[in-house]
């Protein structure tokens, strides 16, 4: 039980994981494939996040009283995964659009028969 | 200046790519990026001497020192990948200049050339940091900027290829960021040199194994290993020429850079492997995307895209490096880095020049019919790189396919000559049908007649074309390099 019990930040990142990776295989309207992307990417964010926080620890500050700190390095390795994160989605956000404006279409099935129609006709 | 030169590598590139976006005039883009391409082609080639006569330079990011801090590390490996990425770009950044001036929307032209500084400037972090979340950060940097110059091509499935790219490339980068935060959380340190002695310490393996799974999956969508290879045609295909022309001589190579290093510097594969036949793997992965992709190629009408499958035939050469694992073969897969990254960079410059005359930028092999007599300087440029691409003596291929043939002979595996002729002899039949059309078939009535490709175009391209033949002859400096290499990587063992 305790196995499960002790480790559920860890569960909940490996369905956040999986989840994240199944929208992205299997949905073909490209605006939920980034969906699973933001989903798979926040999973990660959650495995580093959660082994650097210690229950009862507290901000590394010199302080009287605190012993026990939280390593802040996570945290600030996230900060960066989470810039990168962003300007990721913002691009695919922006491909969405340019695709929207030229095939006039954002299901995968739609483009894939217009490129068809191009080489034909 | 001279103790700085690590950080300018990077900081150089990184800095011009705004500059240009202030600015926003297209021929101050061309200008400052080519300067910058130069100063990092110095820079590079000042890192390589030094660390080939003084060892290894460590460079410590604000004075943090390591592992603490940011080190950049420069030692025999990513010398050599410095030295192929910068002369990479300073070969294509003057041929620029007329290639975008055709595709790309005038307006828009100076967000290509910073596009193309922060790729580099990406591209050149990877190779020189000695820090994996660091890695982590300039391959999402290099590719993000890869992306957009892969949307500007002109046609818009170029569009969809960016995307797809994107999903493909950003998921490869998120497996890899999770390999690195399990290492992390096993050993509590970021530095690649640190991580390699922790790692020896760990006592439960299996974390460590999901690390090398998800490391290897993610960089293996980034380098395009058969079969995660997807999005790389496409991609070379729609991308404007110059574009394609940098990215497929030096970002995959930069990905097996990476892989490289995960594998011999951090990973101790004696130690940490167990029972994971990662050799196996690798060999079965690289001879399958030999032979299948070579097939495909065999088989493509479009110019541009039978030279992307051509290109994921190549790198399993490389790959195949890897899983021989042995000093040979190693000095094989990153001599081939080299030799494949010229290669493949001189012909997409030279089918960047046909499609300016040509004023499309997607041919079908058909449409080059003639070229023998309307461009020669070109046809003749692609007849040469073709048979570097198909390993014939006295050209660069030759040299890195030798060393992979004596490295599986060492080994005794007969069937893998074969199948690495075979492939060769696929490679032949493509670029005897790209032959056999531009020269034996005359061109159509309602052909374009526009003469030879523009000095500045054909300058650059003919340069690389002379590497090709350069390093099949004189290989002091690609298999110099790539042993001197090959034995750092081996050597920690």
């Amino acid at each position: 039980m305790s196995a499960i019990a002790g480790h559920y930040s860890y569960w909940v990142t490996v369905f956040l994981m999986v989840a994240g990776l199944y929208i992205l295989i299997a949905r073909t309207n490209l605006l939920k494939k980034l969906i699973g992307l933001a989903i798979l990417q926040t999973s990660v964010y959650l495995l580093y996040i959660a082994p650097g926080k210690l229950i009862g620890g507290t901000a590394p500050i010199l302080a009287n009283g605190f012993t026990t700190y939280s390593n802040p390095l996570p945290h600030v390795l996230i900060l960066t995964a989470i810039v990168v994160g962003v300007a990721t989605l913002a691009l695919g956000l922006a491909l969405v659009v340019r695709i929207r404006e030229t095939y006039g279409s954002i299901e995968e099935d739609d483009i894939l028969a217009r490129d068809i129609a191009d080489a034909d006709g | 200046m001279g103790d700085h030169l690590a950080v300018l590598q990077v900081v150089l590139p990184l800095a011009a790519a705004p500059l240009i976006v202030l600015v926003r005039d297209r021929g101050f883009a061309w200008i400052a990026t080519t300067v910058v391409s130069y100063a990092c082609l110095a820079i590079a080639v000042g890192l390589a001497v030094r660390v080939a006569t003084a060892g290894p330079i460590s460079y410590e990011i604000g004075s943090w020192p390591p592992p603490w801090g940011i080190e950049y590390r420069v030692d025999a490996l990513s010398a050599f990948v410095l030295v192929l990425v910068a002369l990479t770009a300073s070969l294509v950044a003057p041929y620029a200049r007329r290639s975008i001036a055709a595709e790309v929307a005038h307006d828009r032209a100076y967000l290509m050339y910073a596009m193309y500084c922060l790729c580099l400037a990406g591209l050149l972090g990877i190779t020189i940091t000695g820090d994996a979340f660091n890695i982590f950060v300039f391959l999402e940097i290099s590719s993000l900027a890869m992306y957009v110059l892969i949307a500007l091509g002109r046609n818009r499935k170029a569009l969809v290829a960016a995307y797809q790219y994107m999903l493909m490339g950003t998921v490869g980068a998120t497996f890899y960021v999770i390999g690195v935060g399990l290492l992390y959380l096993m050993t509590g340190t970021l530095n690649l040199v640190d991580l390699a002695a922790r790692l020896r310490e760990v006592e439960d393996l299996r974390p460590v194994l999901a690390a090398l799974a998800f490391i290897t999956v993610g960089i293996g969508l980034k380098l395009a290993l058969f079969p995660l290879h997807q999005w790389l045609p496409n991609a070379y295909a729609y991308a404007p020429s110059m574009a394609t022309a940098f990215i497929a001589a030096t970002a995959t190579k930069v990905s097996v850079y990476v892989l490289l290093r995960f594998y011999f510097t951090v990973f101790d594969p004696s130690l940490h492997f167990g029972d994971v036949p990662w050799r196996e793997v690798f060999i079965a992965l690289s001879v399958a995307g030999m032979l299948v992709a070579s097939l495909v190629a065999l088989f493509e009408s479009d110019v541009k895209r039978l030279f992307a499958y051509s290109s994921v035939a190549q790198i399993g050469y490389i790959t195949l490096g890897i899983g021989l694992d042995s000093q040979a073969s190693l000095t094989g897969s990153i001599t081939h880095l080299m030799n494949h990254g010229v290669t493949k960079g001189a012909i997409f410059v030279l089918l960047g020049g046909v499609a300016l005359r040509a004023g499309a930028m997607s041919m079908s092999v058909n449409s080059l019919a003639g070229l023998g007599q309307r461009m020669p300087l070109s046809a003749f440029g692609l007849v040469i790189a073709g048979l570097s691409l198909i390993g014939i003596p006295g050209t660069a291929g030759f040299v890195s396919k030798w060393y992979l043939i004596v490295a599986a002979l060492e080994q005794g595996h007969w069937w893998l000559v074969a199948a690495i002729l075979a492939a060769s002899l696929i490679a032949a039949a493509y670029v005897w049908r790209l032959i056999e059309v531009a020269y034996l078939r005359p061109a159509a009535a309602d052909a374009w007649q526009r003469g030879e490709a523009p000095v500045g175009m054909l300058t650059a391209a003919l340069a690389m074309v002379a590497l090709c033949v350069y390093f099949g002859f004189d290989t002091t400096f690609s298999v110099g390099g790539a042993q001197e290499a090959a034995q750092l990587l081996r050597g920690t063992r």
